[in-house]
Order: structure tokens, then sequence, then C-alpha cells
């Protein structure tokens, strides 16, 4: 008894001291350069010293036709991705939560096996299946749909078909698991009362599937636009960019501006804050959208 | 009555087709991977869909252009070190802000999760900037060090050690075990598949990394296999055999933890375990 007693105030400390490892390796390696980097953003390299400068980063953005095109390319593959992308993967986790599915297991394994692979490796895939070369080019041919062999990587519209085709193949089963686990957790009865109701299929899904899942799409929605927003490994592996920075990411850009380009931290610094300002609003859109329909 | 069954069976039917297209489409590329990995350049580009003979040429070939051995080695070594850290740091921080709650620890937690919107690109050149300052650009630890403690983790375990009952916490503490022991030898027992979980998470992204990689490590040396992917495709001339071996060889290991441990793979992106 007495020992308790006397460890009782002491249980707070303990848990500080398991906090602690995991606290200061996220305030020097999360915290320290997030906050430097909004300082960077302010500050600009002149005479080989950075100075404060105000809000001329964020102005500068607004003349910049290459920034402003890689903001246009990323809302597009977010625009055309994401929601193909989610409706694909509900239908398909639905499908695969039939009950009248044989090879459970098979299909669900398969389904998954895309977002094992690393996202530098498929990209690469898909840019020799798409190029002037590639096992595209040659089914296309053998087809008879193309005489010859069509650069897609080199036309600024099938450039970045070929990022979104590739993103949802790398992606859709990604989310078909939070869905499929987000389906095994609805009670049958639910399923079983919309039955017993006279609903049909259709009807199930959109009165009593959809609302169900209603967190778990939200999640998955701003996940999606989260990671678009930070699109790299793809763009650098499958077109660099190009063609003429058609298919340049805005994170794409970022990096380009402090490791590739004359290294322009202040500006590299700006524009990744308007990332996370973008994302912030995106998030708020999201969480007002799905609040008003519920 | 039997047109009922006919449209049962049908629609079980078409079910079943539409699932196999998806399946088909998601194997593909893995397929033609393998595949690819055993024929020549010619023979690839040549439309080659079934496996040669070339599998030994591409192996010497891909020897020839980098120190293949090395790499694997550099990208295991890198993954099994900062998994084995991020496990044990982001578990502890999950115990503590789970079975030690106070405000202040809460505030914490709220800024952990808080971060998780802030992405990568806003923290590179800060960075880059202290490996750089710290002499460590081009080294292993610079890769592992700044990703150790993640938000993702910390949350995962803290919902996870929800499920253990403090009640055996307690009854320990009665008996006179210290925290540490308690958490090191009760706690984390029990818990196994929990760990599995975060440790498959930890191990894929540190497997798979590349932006970072690809701005502290300059030397072909220290190079991981995502880089090695990278430039060997981008090179003026790309051998499709040796750069589908080399594929092959950065995926095989993560589909064989797949495979065997889907369970907990599952459990470590929904971020969820029972």
């Amino acid at each position: 008894m007495k020992r308790t007693k006397k460890a009782g105030p002491n249980y707070d400390r303990y848990g500080w001291i398991f906090i602690s490892a995991a606290f200061l390796l996220y305030l020097i390696f999360t915290i320290y350069p997030a906050v430097e980097s909004l300082m960077l953003a302010f500050q600009s390299l002149e005479g080989g010293e950075y100075i404060f400068v105000g809000l001329k980063n964020f102005k500068r953005m607004f003349g910049d036709a290459i920034f402003l095109q890689s903001l246009k390319n990323t809302f597009l593959y977010m625009v055309l991705q994401v929601p193909v992308m989610l409706i694909m993967a509900l239908v398909i986790a639905v499908m695969l939560n039939s009950s009248f599915l044989k090879f459970k297991g098979f299909f669900r394994t398969s389904i998954f096996l895309p977002c094992v692979t690393s996202l530098v490796a498929y990209s690469i895939l898909f840019k020799m299946m798409f190029s002037l070369d590639g096992i595209i080019n040659q089914a296309l041919m053998h087809l008879g749909i193309l005489d010859a062999p069509y650069q897609f990587l080199q036309n600024s519209g099938w450039a970045r078909a070929v990022i979104v085709i590739a993103m949802l193949w790398r992606w859709t089963g990604y989310n078909v698991i939070f869905y499929l686990s987000a389906l095994q957790n609805i009670p049958k009865e639910t399923f079983e009362a919309a039955k017993v109701d006279g609903a049909n299929a259709v009807q199930t899904f959109f009165r009593v599937t959809v609302p169900q899942l209603k967190p778990i799409v939200l999640l998955t929605a701003i996940m999606s636009t989260n990671g678009t927003l930070q699109l790299f490994d793809e763009t650098m592996n499958i077109t660099q960019g190009g063609p003429a920075n058609s298919t340049l990411t805005v994170s794409h850009y970022i990096y380009n501006q402090s490791f590739v380009y004359a290294p322009n931290f202040g500006y590299a610094s700006a524009i990744s804050y308007m990332v996370v300002f973008i994302m912030i609003i995106l998030a708020i859109i999201q969480f007002s959208v799905a609040g008003k329909e519920g | 009555m039997v047109k009922e069954k006919i449209m049962r069976t049908a629609k079980r039917v078409i079910l079943h087709l539409f699932l196999l297209a998806a399946v088909l489409i998601s194997i593909f590329p893995f397929y033609w991977m393998l595949s690819g990995a055993t024929n020549s350049s010619v023979n690839i580009t040549g439309g080659a869909m079934w496996f040669g003979s070339n599998l030994k040429e591409n192996w010497s070939n891909l020897q020839g252009t980098a120190n293949v051995f090395l790499i694997f080695w550099n990208t295991i070594k890198t993954t099994l070190i900062y998994t084995f850290l991020a496990i044990l740091i982001c578990a502890m921080a999950g115990y503590g802000f789970e079975k030690y709650r106070s405000k202040g620890k809460n505030v914490v937690y709220a800024m952990f999760l808080l971060s998780m919107m802030i992405p990568f690109s806003a923290q590179m050149i800060p960075l880059f900037k202290m490996a750089s300052k710290a002499n460590m650009l081009d080294s292993h630890v610079a890769i592992i060090l700044p990703t150790i403690a993640m938000p993702f983790l910390v949350f995962f375990f803290r919902q996870s050690f929800q499920s253990y009952p403090t009640e055996l916490i307690e009854a320990a503490r009665v008996d006179g075990a210290n925290e540490f022991r308690i958490f090191f030898q009760l706690v984390m027992r029990p818990m196994k598949s929990t760990f599995a979980a975060a440790a498959i998470y930890a191990f894929m992204k540190q497997w798979n990394n590349y932006l970072w990689p690809l701005i502290v490590i300059q030397s072909n040396e220290k190079k991981t296999f995502t880089l090695l992917l990278s430039s060997l495709s981008s090179a003026y001339y790309v051998d499709y055999g040796q750069l589908m071996l080399a594929i092959v060889l950065a995926t095989l290991p993560i589909i064989i933890v797949f495979l065997t441990m889907q369970k907990q793979f599952v459990e470590g992106i929904v971020g969820t375990s029972k």
C-alpha cells in the first residue's frame, strides 16, 4: 500500500519519460524545420545573405508562370484522379464484401498488391509501358488501333493521363483496404433490416452503406487530397515534369527551386507554405461538405 | 422462379468477372516485371510476354552498372534500424500518452496529430541545412533520424494500447514492478500483432523512401534501392532487362512480407489492431 501511494505523484513523470524520446526528435526534426521554413518564407537571398523581405516571395508566386502551371497541374490530378479512384475503390470494396463471392482471399490479396510497390518502382514500370517502344504501343499496333508507335509521354495531355492512370493503379487498392474494413464493421443486421424492408441492392448501397461509410470516405478524401498535393515521386520518375512543365506538380517545383536550379530556399519555403494553406482550406471544405450532407 | 434464379446466377457471374478484370489489371505489371527480368532489352521492346533466358546476363549487366549487394545492404540496414527505432520510440510515446494521461500530454499529443498536416516539402530545406551543418550529408544516419518520431505511429500505438487493461498495470505496480519493466515485459508481449503491424508500416515507409534520400545521399556507395532505380531509368541508354531485374529485387522483399503477414499489413494501413 505504502509503495503505491508513494509512487502516485511520480506516475506523471514516468509518462513524460515514455514520451520524451519521441517528443525530442519531433521538436528537432519536425517543429524546428517547420518553423524555420515559415521564417524562410519571408526571406530572400540578397548579396549572399538571407534578409527579411516581407511578402515578396508570396507576391512573386502570382507572377510565376511555372508555379501557376504546376498549381494547375496539381489541381487537375486531384480533380481527375481522386473522385474516380474513391468511387472505384468503394465499388470494389462492396463487391469484395459480397457474401456470394468465392475465392475471397485471392481477390483481396491481388487487389491490395499494387499498394506495396514503391512509388519509384511502379512509376518506372508505367514509364516503360507507355514509352515509344513500350508494351502499350505494341498492343495498340497489334490490335490495329495505331499504325506507328505514339509518343504518349511527349504529349502534354497524354503525359498527364499516364500519371493519372498510374496513380489509379497504385492507390485504388489502398483505399479498398479502408472501405473494406469499414464495411466489415457495419453490423450485418443493418443489411438484413434493409432487405426485410424490401430495399434492392442499389437502394441499400446509397441508403445504408454510403451513410455508414461517411467518416471513412472523408478520411480517404483528405488523405488523397494531401497525397496529391505532395505528388513528387511519380512526376519525377515518369515525365520529370515534362513536356514543357505540363506534368510538373507543386512539390516537384519546390524540389527544383531548392535543389535543382540555383537554390532559392526562401521562395521554395513560401511555396511549401502555400501548399499548407491550400491543404487547410481543402480540409475545411471537405469537412463542411460532409457535415452538411449528414 | 426459374427466371429469378437465372438472374441471380448472372449477377454472381458478373460480380466474379468484374473482380477478375480488376485482378488482372492489378497483377499484370507484376507479371510483366518478372518476365522482363528474364528477357533481354531487345526482346522486351520487341514485345516478349513470356519468360526468357536472359536472367543471368541481366544480373551480370546490373552488377556491372552498380554494386547491387552493397545497395541491397544499404537499403536493408537503413530500413531495419529505422523500423526498430521507430516502433520502439513511437510505442513508448503512445503508451505514455494513453496510460499516463494529463492535460500537458494531451496538448503535446494534439500537436503530434496536427503536424500530420505539414507536408515534407515544408521541412526538407531546414532539414537539409541541419544535415549539412552537422556534416551528416551523404550518411545513412541522415536518412534515418528525421522521420523516426512518426505521428501516425504514435497515434496507432495510442489507439492500440487503449485495449490493454489498465487493471493489469495497476496490479503489477502493487506487486512492485517498476514502470519500465511493466511496459517491456508485461504490456509488450500480448501486443505482438500491434507491433508487427507497426513494423510493417515503418519497414515499407523506409524501404520505399525516395525524396529525402535523393536530397541527402550523393555518393554511389551510400545509395539505396529507390535511388538506384531512379538513376537507372533516367540514364541516357536504358537497358530494360537490367532495369526490370533491379525493380524485381527492390520489390520482392516487400511482396514477400505482404503475402506472409497480410493481416498485420492491413492493420498497419488502416491504423487499428485487435
